[in-house]
């Protein structure tokens, strides 16, 4: 088992330029189930793919792959060929609000998007567009969702993933490899690893994804990265308190950083004294999480939580 | 992105809000010359010299060469003396003002130096609110927030009288609804005249703020004039970065003499660079990783003297250009490189910092630590590049290294 992608996961491409052809290259060899892409300018053409399978994706298949993926004027036409049911999204920042607000509109359940720097304002809009829709959004500016052997959607690479039993959830790229990679080493492994992104404004966010990992079967406990800006680590607080059944561990970037300042992220900023990490940390201390004090120990937290 | 009053000023008066007349002077004589016509045109004859720099607390600061003189300062000669008083008080400010270093809650001791004035004219105030559009990350909206409590730092109000700040979230689709202006105005206890304006106030700055992409538009404070008008008496705006694409005319604004030069230069290279004030260089990959290795450097006993992340895609040039800004810090006795690579290749760092070692040269410690997608090739190139550079096996074991070798 595991949460929003698996095997049944059918994804269409929104980008194909060079960054979403090097991701669905890399897709493609660990075997996720790349059914087509949407790229008005290359509509009607078809996209090869070859290369050497990668051996830690989905197993039981030869040592190359080959693929032709249709290129689609629309996501509703992309759809209607391929009956894909999720998209990942490379559309660059400035048109990247409208591709999510597309591909909701034809029915697409799961959207992840990539892009990093799209407009708040922009968000603010899709948001609202997405709120009477039943579909999910995963991002932006994040590297996207993996179920280990089964699913790779977005940027992470797939070799540092295994199947196991604890469920990732994070605002950071790399502190989620981190993360995965020392589960992995510890032998607990990943049932799925969701990056849910750095921006202020975005779909998923902790509580969705602590939920899911709640009622997945197979997941035993969950890992949280959050970092300063915002209040979501003080609500998924508020909510493990009241609902969580399985242990969580958890971490929180930023201890040092000045206030006023963006870190990089557009939603990491203290801003009039709320969202640091001192907050956060006291509020999953409170709330029970195991909270790692540096990113290196971020999988003995989780041994610990698991007890 | 900031800019200055004056500036939040222009923008406004150009979308039918309200605010005082006033002049921009860069020169002694320019601040003079602004005095006649701005007393003669409000026939008030009161001016405020103003001082423009990116930061708060202006009115309470005070200049470290004329300690006795704040940032903000309100000019009375014009009332008993005429325009010729006035031009000569205005005179003597702006030879203080010019050119000298304001200190306020907000620029640190240091101080930033004022290299403009704005000259506005005087206004009968009757009260001072405050108001606001910011994000509201919970909803994922734009939210109004008003208050009586003009004039103090709003921070403050939250948090000793919560109850006296009055909030309407703004759906995209349709903007401030008249009903909600109209609440808020009520709430803050207007009447007549001024509830009118100040509806109308309110509706053509929540427009503005969608209009300019503004992630901060604060009015502090707003003021009711004796005569029921309401006008802006001062204004901070900032604008969303990811936006500045579309607003060519503000990303004109940008004043480069308010911005660390070091993060200048690292925009200029598209990395993502803050200066701090410790003694620990650190060159990451991704925001989060990046702000948790200043985290673990302090951890451990160090100080970070600057978050830098070089993103997903570097290049070994990208990597070069963050290797020499952080050198170029006299600050810095040691730099930890700490890279976990995705998209990022190991060896495309490890190339990166090789070059830029044989470019700029090392003359403090490093270390690196590498994991992640050609790892070993990484470690290989710098191994074999004869630099006396140490290993480290994960991020802790390299904080600890280099807070060790910098002591």
């Amino acid at each position: 088992m595991s949460v929003l992608v698996d095997t049944n996961t059918r994804v269409l491409v929104q980008g194909m330029g060079k960054t979403g052809r090097f991701h669905t290259d890399t897709a493609l060899a660990y075997g996720t189930n790349m059914v087509g892409a949407v790229h008005p300018s290359k509509a009607g053409t078809v996209e090869h793919f070859e290369g050497e399978t990668d051996h830690s994706g989905v197993q039981g298949r030869g040592d190359t792959y080959s693929a032709d993926l249709p290129i689609f004027r629309s996501v509703s036409q992309a759809v209607e060929a391929t009956q894909a049911n999720a998209s990942v999204i490379y559309v660059p920042p400035p048109f990247a609000a409208d591709a999510i607000m597309e591909a909701a509109a034809a029915g697409i359940e799961l959207i992840i998007c990539i892009t990093e720097g799209i407009p708040v304002a922009d968000m603010v809009i899709a948001k609202r567009y997405l709120e009477d829709k039943d579909v999910r959004l995963v991002g932006p500016n994040c590297p996207g969702v993996i179920t280990p052997q089964q699913c790779k959607i977005g940027i992470m690479p797939g070799y540092i993933h295994q199947p196991g039993k604890i469920g990732v959830v994070s605002r950071s790229g790399t502190l989620t490899y981190e993360a995965v990679f020392q589960l992995t080493n510890n032998g607990l492994g990943q049932t799925t690893a969701i990056g849910i992104g750095g921006d202020p404004v975005n779909g998923t966010n902790f509580v969705d994804c602590l939920k899911l990992f709640n009622d997945d079967p197979a997941t035993e406990g969950v890992i949280m990265i959050g970092e300063i800006g915002g209040t979501a680590e003080e609500e998924a607080a508020e909510w493990i308190s009241a609902n969580m059944t399985k242990p969580v561990a958890g971490f929180i970037a930023g201890t040092t950083a000045p206030p006023g300042k963006r870190m990089g992220h557009a939603g990491a900023i203290i801003s009039g004294g709320k969202g640091t990490a001192s907050d956060k940390i006291a509020a999953l201390d409170a709330a029970g999480v195991v909270v790692a004090p540096t990113p290196t120990d971020m999988g003995t937290a989780m041994l610990e939580a698991l007890g | 992105m900031k800019i200055h009053e004056y500036q939040a000023k222009q923008l406004m008066k150009a979308r039918g809000i309200a605010v005082p007349s006033g002049r921009v002077a860069t020169t002694v004589a320019q601040a003079v010359a602004a005095v006649r016509p701005l007393i003669e045109d409000s026939g008030n004859p009161v001016v405020v010299v103003k001082s423009q720099i990116h930061a708060g607390g202006r009115g309470k600061g005070r200049f470290k060469e004329h300690p006795e003189l704040g940032g903000v300062t309100v000019v009375l000669a014009g009332i008993d003396g005429g325009v010729q008083a006035a031009e000569e008080a205005v005179e003597e400010l702006a030879e203080k003002m010019l050119g000298s270093t304001l200190v306020t809650i907000q620029t640190g001791p240091e101080g930033k130096q004022v290299n403009r004035l704005y000259i506005e004219q005087g206004v009968d105030i009757e009260t001072e609110l405050y108001l606001s559009v910011v994000l509201d990350r919970a909803v994922s909206r734009n939210v109004l927030m008003v208050s009586t409590e003009g004039g103090t730092e709003i921070e403050e109000v939250a948090e000793h009288t919560p109850e006296k700040i009055l909030k309407a979230t703004i759906d995209p689709a349709i903007g401030l609804a008249n009903f909600q202006a109209a609440d808020l105005a009520y709430g803050l206890g207007l009447e007549g005249n001024a509830f009118k304006n100040a509806v109308g106030f309110m509706k053509a700055l929540t427009a503005a703020a969608a209009e300019l992409d503004t992630d901060l538009l604060e009015i502090n404070p707003l003021v009711v004039t004796k005569d029921g008008n309401v006008m802006a008496l001062d204004g901070k705006m900032s604008f969303d970065s990811n936006a500045i694409f579309r607003h060519p005319h503000i990303a004109e604004m940008r004043d480069d003499s308010e911005e660390d030069p070091a993060e200048l230069e690292a925009s200029e290279h598209d990395l993502s660079f803050i200066k701090l004030d410790g003694t620990i260089g650190c060159m990451v990959n991704g925001a989060g990783l990046a702000m948790s290795t200043m985290d673990i450097i302090k951890y451990v006993g160090g100080e970070p003297a600057n978050f830098l992340d070089v993103g997903g895609g570097a290049t070994a040039d990208k990597v070069t250009a963050a290797f020499k800004i952080i050198t170029k810090d006299p600050a810095v006795k040691g730099i930890f490189v700490n890279i976990f690579g995705g998209i990022m290749k190991c060896d495309t760092i490890a190339n990166g910092v090789v070059q830029a070692v044989k470019e700029v040269g090392l003359q403090v410690p490093l270390v690196v630590r590498l994991e992640g997608t050609n790892v070993e090739l990484g470690k290989q190139i710098i191994d074999e590049s004869g630099l006396n550079v140490v290993s480290a096996s994960d991020m802790k074991d390299g904080a600890q290294k280099i807070v060790e070798l910098t002591k």
